[in-house]
């Protein structure tokens, strides 16, 4: 069908420039925020990031990832396990370990310590495991609701692995009480803005990045083999790899978006990256338009604000009302409230 | 062949039995709609605490026989319920269906937290239910022997069903070639529904024998329920020996892993072990014979 909706669109003089008014106010935020304020964006920027990422594989791959969780985690302990790090005093160790009855640090957070190595982690850990586990599973042909559930799983042994393992993970609480990082104090003024801005600035590269592939040959491949993978195959195309790497930027952008959070929120927990948080991270997107990177964002926002206003007041009635949005997006609005901004929900 | 190995070897089995018991249902109406319930693991958590009411009207060893009954009508009914409102509706779309039926999970996990409580209740087993017996020098809890006698009389009653009666014709049928079957009059979406229908009250039933092994909470389901998920994905399309033989490998792996490792590095196992069999046998350990394209 051709598109007429150059026919029906009003003229609106606002509209190439609202990218430009949106990043304006995204600057100034700090300028206007309260800090507590300024934090809570920022936290919720940092899961737009991972958002992203599930435009690509879900609304562009139609790959349903539930277990996005396990790649925010991987960047979240990284950063974590640096900043513990670094807080120590020299031949240290940190004091849960102390509690749980260790005496040296375990060897494997030991390179940690080097800034480097840390941000490289975060970048490499999540992305090499994204790719690696999707490869395994989607080169056997095995995708669809097989995926989603293998994922589901992934999200579980991951989650479940972290509380077991008390003595190197934190357990159940985490790892919290980080002080400073990469010589900057959290507490110090500054700090938070500076974080905040970095976030931004990931949140604007990944969004024009995204936007860039999502448009060239390789988005459009991507879509092909989400419309009929078999025909991809048939026109001389592999739509493997396509799937693997679309899958591993999204894992890279989850490892980001979580090494950024725990940042912002002073604590990572597997309370944040298990089964249940990772299939909400689908609901932001759900809600903000599974097949538009703007509507992710604004989903993230959105979500996670009226988490953040319900939930506070009254816990219990959050998850009922997760459950009917959930219902609700996916039966009467699956483009999401991208959507409904383009007046073509159905 | 020493004690704990025996021990674990009749653990599996058990366990091998409950993820039968959940996952017989997934695995029938997956090979039929090609849709995953994600509320199914709220359908033992049903089951559960349907028995616990059970047992309250009914106290002593006739409550948990009666329980059996009320919890596979109860579950299948509310399986219909699910289907009807919101499967059906969704047919085309396999992965909306997996999301929205996770936010009935939620919504029905939360309101069994809302009515019981999120602590649990427990329920009483009844003396020949909480006894056990010894066997080359290993323990044999009954409860459990129950378990695997339960899922044996339910696996053989439905293949009876599915190989012997008019409806495990149709069902047969409609899972072999949808189109043809329902180009030949069969009603194809009441097959469906009957099969749901069917699914859930197994799950159900499956819930009544979590019961007999610890209390019910409102998050009973979630841990079997992955689990069970895990042996649809193995099992192969809506084939009920496929599911099988899966459950019980899966359930033998996870008691046997046990021996050498603790429960949660066993989870990762699993999953591992799963993955290294899709790179084998990405049809699934029995698949049915078909010559289209995109099954």
């Amino acid at each position: 069908m051709p598109d007429l909706s150059v026919l029906t669109a009003r003229f609106d003089p606002l509209k190439p420039f609202l990218p430009w008014l949106l990043l304006a106010l995204g600057l100034a935020a700090p300028f206007a925020l309260s800090a507590y304020d300024l934090n809570l964006l920022a936290r919720f920027m940092a899961m737009g990031i991972l958002a992203l990422g599930l435009v690509l594989i879900w609304g562009h791959g139609g790959i349903l990832s539930l277990g996005q969780g396990v790649f925010f985690g991987l960047g979240g302990y990284a950063i974590a396990i640096h900043m513990k790090l670094a807080d120590l005093p020299q031949g240290e160790i940190p004091d849960f370990m102390v509690w749980s009855g260790r005496t040296s640090l375990p060897l494997w957070w030991q390179p940690f310590a080097s800034p480097v190595f840390t941000l490289a982690a975060i970048l490499i850990i999540p992305t090499l495991v994204g790719a690696l586990f999707s490869g395994a599973v989607f080169h056997r042909r095995v995708g669809g609701t097989y995926f989603a559930l293998i994922t589901q799983a992934l999200a579980l042994a991951f989650s479940t692995l972290i509380i077991s393992r008390q003595d190197v993970t934190g357990g159940f609480n985490g790892l919290t009480d980080f002080y400073s990082v990469f010589g900057f104090g959290l507490a110090g003024p500054g700090t938070g803005s500076g974080l905040y801005w970095l976030t931004l600035a990931v949140l604007c590269v990944a969004f024009i990045g995204l936007r860039w592939l999502l448009a060239s040959r390789f988005g459009m491949l991507l879509r092909a083999s989400r419309d009929g993978e078999n025909r991809v195959r048939f026109l001389g195309y592999s739509p493997t790899p396509f799937k693997v790497v679309a899958f591993a930027i999204a894992a890279m952008l989850a490892g980001i978006g979580g090494a950024l959070f725990t940042l912002h929120a002073g604590v990572v927990s597997p309370a944040l990256i298990g089964v249940v948080p990772s299939i909400e991270m689908v609901v932001w997107v759900a809600i903000g338009g599974r097949y538009s990177l703007a509507g992710a964002i604004v989903g993230a926002l959105l979500v996670n604000l009226a988490r953040d206003a319900v939930s506070s007041a009254f816990p219990e009635l959050w998850l009922y009302l997760m459950g009917a949005l959930f219902i609700f997006v996916v039966t009467l609005l699956p483009r999401g409230l991208a959507g409904l901004a383009k007046g073509k929900a159905a | 062949m020493d004690a704990l190995f025996l021990n674990q070897l009749f653990n599996g089995a058990s366990l091998a039995s409950l993820y039968l018991l959940a996952a017989l249902g997934l695995a029938l109406s997956f090979g039929l709609m090609r849709v995953i319930n994600m509320a199914h693991g709220e359908m033992l958590m049903l089951g559960g605490y349907l028995a616990w009411m059970t047992l309250l009207v009914v106290p002593g060893a006739l409550g948990i026989i009666l329980a059996i009954p009320v919890a596979f009508i109860g579950a299948a009914a509310m399986g219909g319920i699910i289907q009807t409102a919101l499967i059906r509706r969704l047919s085309a779309r396999p992965l909306d269906t997996l999301l929205a039926t996770w936010g009935v999970s939620l919504i029905l996990q939360q309101g069994a937290r809302d009515l019981f409580g999120a602590i649990g209740v427990e329920v009483r087993a009844p003396e020949w239910l909480t006894g056990s017996f010894m066997a080359f020098g290993v323990t044999f809890p009954s409860a459990r022997l129950f378990i695997i006698l339960i899922a044996a009389l339910v696996l053989g009653g439905l293949a009876l069903l599915l190989l012997k009666t008019r409806i495990g014709l149709l069902v047969r049928a409609v899972n072999q070639d949808r189109m043809m079957a329902s180009a030949t009059g069969i009603d194809v979406s009441r097959v469906d529904f009957t099969v749901f229908c069917l699914g859930s009250g197994v799950a159900g039933l499956a819930g009544v024998m979590l019961a007999l092994l610890g209390p019910v909470t409102p998050n009973v389901g979630q841990s079997y329920i992955i689990p069970a998920f895990l042996v649809v994905v193995m099992g192969g399309l809506g084939s009920i020996v496929g599911t099988t033989a899966s459950a019980i490998i899966l359930g033998l792996f996870a008691a046997l892993a046990q021996i050498f490792v603790d429960v949660s590095v066993a989870q990762m196992l699993l999953l591992v072990f799963v993955i290294l069999f899709i790179q084998v046998r990405p049809q699934g350990v029995v698949a049915v014979k078909t010559r289209q394209l995109d099954a």
